[in-house]
């Protein structure tokens, strides 16, 4: 029905009231029929634990005007657009030179700005919840982009790999080296790290391997699989694990040896600066930081390396990588055991930041939430990661900013408890509006003579 | 006298109920073009995806002798094997380029191979020791040059799916070619071309002969492609070999004749009285 | 012997609420080829529909259980039809044909969504259900225990099997069916001998969603209770049940179901509770990796 409006508003661009009316309407007719049990009717346990319904037709009404006018006006906006196809977004040249080292110049500085901005107990939230939270989804978004955007490979499982990682170190840091070598223990983030990396990427072979002839939503299915049955292992296994309850007490990272505390070899003390929590947040968001961009730099080392261009080729045509003596099996088990082990460094970057690490942490939505992160970037862009990765988890943790809108909403609103449910809508909303992510051209890998974008539209996205 | 580049002995492919490929045996000469040809559904296709180990022949043997002597068993060998270590190289009849990757980045994933080995497996390359950078400057030279022979240097840095079509023919081959493979495998590589392309492919098959020492072996339905240029013709129908010869011998056999004109069920008893079968 | 025909009786009665979810997944990836991410959270909104009109039957109306329950049947397989007809309209029919990645990333915010707005429209509580057909029809006893079939256990298989050959008629022997058929084997061909696909795909998820609804009445009637988060792990055992069938495959979908019922009940019957659902995802996995095609499914021929 909309195709052939669209088709009627190219032919005559001027804006058809009628039908928009006609079309809002039914829309508020089916808002109607969504929201009359849903929404009109709510459900409560009364003191006796029974339930008892009551009534919100105020809210169904409210509900159905908003998508009249909200159709309306989507309408109103589109009209005599339709037939234009909505051009690529291409960075501009001078855009495209300049914003990574601006970028990276303001994140540098990001911690020290906040500190100046808000004073040392202020600046907690910004750099942590915001800049720290943030890296790590932008780490993990890389990471999962070699898997996924440079590969073609649909995981849906990533999380299990961030999990290998943060229960690394948290076991080894909690059981291993205090049994074996106490003195290391304030070193132990620094040797878990690798550990953590390549156990997590072993992992990544063991899992990757079975699943190799899988292809496409079939692939995703079996790596959401691994990722619940890692989870429920570890609700399950509760000697090993903890359970439910998770590891706590997990060192934190030392400044090279030197622990963040009050005691007089501390940090502060050290330094002859006053004790203060800031400085092991600013600590861990270089940390991060440098983890981040050791990542970004492999990756785009890595691109331009025969496995790198196999792996796109392997998006491009799984087929012709074989006629052309590529051994498909081990191209897709490196991508799988490098995005793995990037993961793994993640995980094991918090498991050392939270201090405590529980299943919790480590649902199935935490993989969606990457793999949106990729998807939404634009595949196998690093860039797009970036923005992604801010929008989504930078918008997430604002919502708990968000405490003027009780004002508007009276008191009892809680903006908290709409997070996932905006995330859920800008899921789809932003593929509605750019199926093929923010940034979809691709920088090819070596350049002749003149350096081309390509087109998004001719570049695949994988079989599997 | 040596064996051989590539002869099947045998082969017999099938899928289910239907016999697509049945007792067929052929050699393909050193340093000839020789032509498989046959209607459509005679299972051409099928005996090229044996060769080049997409499928695995239900029975039969297809064996390559290099010129030093070493012996490769097609149908025992993976596929990726087959064009890294028996060095055969094939295009597909509907072209099968890297399309969202560069015309230059398509010559260089078909170097793979040697480039992996020259960034050590991919660990010295990342830290950016040993000599990756020089071997990579070489395969990029390998691949202009292969780009100047097929006149699509200036294309270069242009996604191989914005080419025309005719073009993405040609960088196909010269993708396989850059596999440096000793026998070529081309599936339809006339289809749809014009006759001005068709004439340039002529020459370039002919170069790949006779330059570059790769046999070729080609699927073609176009028959002035077929006489002009190959030295050698195997014709299949319905999954059986009806004939194998030189060209000239092949235009004039009444059982080709019958099976390419597909003349009525009735007739072909006629026909292949005529002929004394 | 006592407690394996128990357990029988209760993996069927589970396999049955499985298997109606998986029809849904199998019908859509038969005629669109994608893999219908919120279509657990789908059947757990016909849960929530089904408890508000059941509520409303009782509480306000004064019905009895069983007319109450039959009146709820319907009206959760419109509502519900409707809900998944809005959701194949907005998220689903705007990405089709392109990126392939894009529905299945709409899928699942989509599923993210409903989850979550079911807990913000009805609240993050379970929602308990007062017991309904709590007689227990015994069958025989040996050592000492009663092997018995519940009676609410037996309205689940009548309503299953009434169901399911409801819809067999209608995808076997109506011009709806045929089309929904013509459209699974070439959209394109079908839409040029004057089907109408958007419609046919959009009538494919509606029936997907009225056998969740179904489903999801039965799951309250089974267990007594209902959650926003009920969606997830039925989804994914109806998936798997979809995928053990064959995927694509009406039959193999049921018969997958009551498979995955039956695997689950044994499981936590003979071996750990705690582990049931590492059972079920590790079946998923293993058919997915040995057995692609499934029990009922058509094997695919890798084209060169």
């Amino acid at each position: 029905m909309a195709a052939r409006q669209d088709a009627s508003a190219a032919d005559r661009p001027a804006f058809d009231l009628a039908a928009a009316v006609k079309d809002a309407g039914f829309a508020a007719l089916v808002m109607l029929g969504l929201s009359v049990p849903i929404l009109a009717l709510r459900s409560d346990q009364n003191m006796s634990n029974q339930l008892v319904l009551a009534q919100r037709w105020d809210s169904v009404v409210l509900a159905c005007v908003l998508v009249f006018f909200g159709r309306i006006a989507v309408a109103w906006l589109r009209r005599g657009k339709a037939a234009a196809p909505s051009k690529p977004f291409v960075l501009p040249p001078v855009l495209a030179r300049t914003g990574p080292p601006a970028a990276l110049a303001f994140v540098v500085a990001y911690p020290l700005l906040m500190l100046a901005l808000n004073g040392p107990l202020g600046s907690i939230k910004w750099i942590d919840n915001f800049g720290i939270q943030i890296l790590i989804y932008i780490m993990l978004g890389w990471g999962l982009n070699i898997v996924v955007g440079l590969a073609g490979l649909l995981d849906l499982g990533y999380v299990a790999f961030y999990a290998v990682g943060a229960y690394s170190y948290a076991l080894i840091a909690t059981q291993v080296i205090p049994a074996t070598y106490p003195d290391l223990g304030l070193w132990a983030f620094w040797i878990c790290l690798p550990i953590s990396g390549i156990l997590a990427g072993l992992w990544g072979i063991i899992l990757g391997f079975p699943v190799l002839r899988l292809r496409g939503d079939y692939l995703a299915i079996v790596t959401l699989a691994f990722g619940e049955i890692i989870r429920l292992v570890l609700i399950n296994w509760v000697e090993f694990s903890g359970g439910y309850a998770g590891i706590s007490s997990i060192p934190r990272p030392s400044f090279f040896g030197i622990p963040f505390n009050a005691s007089d070899i501390g940090f502060a003390a050290v330094f002859g600066l006053e004790f203060s929590p800031i400085y092991r947040t600013i600590f861990l968001f270089y940390v991060i930081l440098i983890l981040a961009l050791l990542t970004a730099a492999i990756s785009v080392r890595l691109r331009r390396l025969p496995v790198g261009r196999a792996w796109e080729a392997l998006r491009e045509d799984e087929i012709a990588c074989r006629s052309l003596g590529i051994n498909t099996t081990n191209t897709k088990l490196t991508a799988f055991a490098i995005g793995a082990m990037f993961g793994g460094f993640a995980g094991c970057f918090f498991a050392a930041r939270q201090g405590f690490i529980s299943p919790e942490s480590f649902v199935f939505l935490e993989s969606a939430q990457i793999l949106a992160i990729v998807v939404l970037g634009g595949m196998g862009s690093l860039a797009g990661v970036v923005i992604a990765a801010i929008l989504l988890v930078g918008g997430i943790e604002i919502l708990r900013e968000l405490d003027f809108l009780k004002q508007v909403f009276g008191p009892d609103f809680d903006a908290t408890q709409y997070r996932m449910l905006i995330f859920g809508l800008a899921m789809v909303l932003m593929m509605l509006w750019k199926p093929r992510g923010l940034i979809s051209t691709r920088e090819p890998s070596i350049v002749h003579r003149e350096r081309k974008a390509i087109s998004g539209s001719l570049v695949k996205e994988g079989h599997g | 006298m040596t064996a051989p580049l590539l002869s099947l002995h045998h082969l017999s492919m099938r899928f289910g109920g239907l016999l697509a490929v049945n007792d067929v045996s052929f050699d393909v000469r050193r340093g000839e073009i020789t032509a498989l040809i046959g209607p459509n559904g005679a299972g051409k296709t099928t005996v090229f995806n044996c060769i080049t180990g997409f499928y695995k022949p239900t029975e039969g043997m297809i064996a390559l002798t290099h010129e030093d002597g070493t012996r490769f068993l097609l149908e025992r060998l993976p596929d990726y094997r087959i064009n890294e270590k028996a060095r055969v190289a094939r295009t597909f009849q509907n072209i099968r380029l890297f399309q969202g990757m560069t015309v230059l980045e398509n010559l260089l994933v078909a170097q793979h191979n040697p480039l992996m080995a020259a960034s050590g497996w991919t660990v010295l390359g990342v830290l950016g020791i040993g000599g990756y950078r020089r071997r990579e400057q070489e395969a990029v030279d390998k691949a202009v040059a292969w780009l100047e022979r097929i006149g699509l240097v200036d294309r270069a840095d242009d996604p191989a799916g914005d080419l025309p079509y005719g073009d993405q023919r040609r960088l196909e081959i010269a993708r396989a070619m850059c596999t440096d493979p000793v026998l070529l495998c081309l599936d339809e590589p006339a289809a749809g071309l014009n006759p001005r392309e068709s004439l340039e492919l002529n020459a370039l098959l002919r170069s790949v002969r006779d330059r570059d020492g790769t046999s070729v072996l080609l699927i073609e339905h176009d028959m002035s492609v077929v006489m002009e240029i190959s030295d050698h013709v195997v014709v299949l129908d319905y999954g059986i070999k009806i004939a194998d010869g030189a060209p000239d011998e092949i235009r004039n056999d009444p059982k080709v004749i019958a099976a390419y004109l597909g003349v009525e069920d009735e007739e072909v008893a006629a026909v292949e009285a005529e002929v004394g079968a | 012997m006592e407690v394996f025909v128990q357990q029988l009786i209760n993996g069927l009665t589970l396999g049955s609420i499985y298997g109606l979810i998986a029809i849904g997944y199998t019908m859509v990836f038969g005629i669109i080829g994608m893999v219908n991410f919120a279509h657990g959270d789908v059947f757990m909104v016909g849960g929530f529909i089904a408890l508000l009109f059941f509520m409303v039957m009782t509480a306000w109306l004064g019905l009895a259980v069983l007319p109450a329950l039959m009146i709820v049947l319907v009206l959760g397989m419109v509502f519900t039809g409707l809900w998944n007809w809005a959701i194949e309209r907005v998220a689903y029919r705007p990405l089709r044909g392109s990126f392939r990645l894009a529905p299945l990333i709409s899928a699942i915010g989509m599923s993210i969504l409903l989850s979550n707005l079911v807990q913000v429209l009805q609240g993050p509580r379970n929602k308990p259900v007062p017991p309904m057909f709590t007689q227990v029809l015994p069958l025989f006893e040996q050592n000492g225990y009663t092997v018995g079939i519940g009676y609410k256990q037996i309205v689940i298989m009548v309503v299953t099997a009434v169901s399911l050959a409801i819809f067999w008629y209608v995808v076997q022997k109506t011009p709806l069916g045929r089309a929904q058929r013509a459209c699974e084997q070439d959209q394109k061909m079908a839409s040029l001998l004057g089907i109408n696909v958007d419609a046919t795909i959009s009538l494919t998820f509606v029936m997907g969603a009225a056998l969740a609804a179904v489903a999801g009445v039965m799951y309250i009637m089974y267990y007594g209770v209902v959650n926003f988060s009920d969606g997830f792990i039925p989804g994914v055992k109806a998936f798997t049940a979809a995928v053990l069938g064959g995927i694509g495959s009406l039959p193999g979908a049921v018969i997958g179901g009551l498979l995955i019922g039956l695997i689950e009940t044994m499981w936590s019957a003979y071996f750990s509770i705690d582990y049931k659902d590492v059972a079920a995802f590790s079946i998923l996995a293993i058919t997915l990796v040995f057995l692609p095609t499934g029990l009922f499914g058509r094997p695919e021929v890798e084209k060169v």
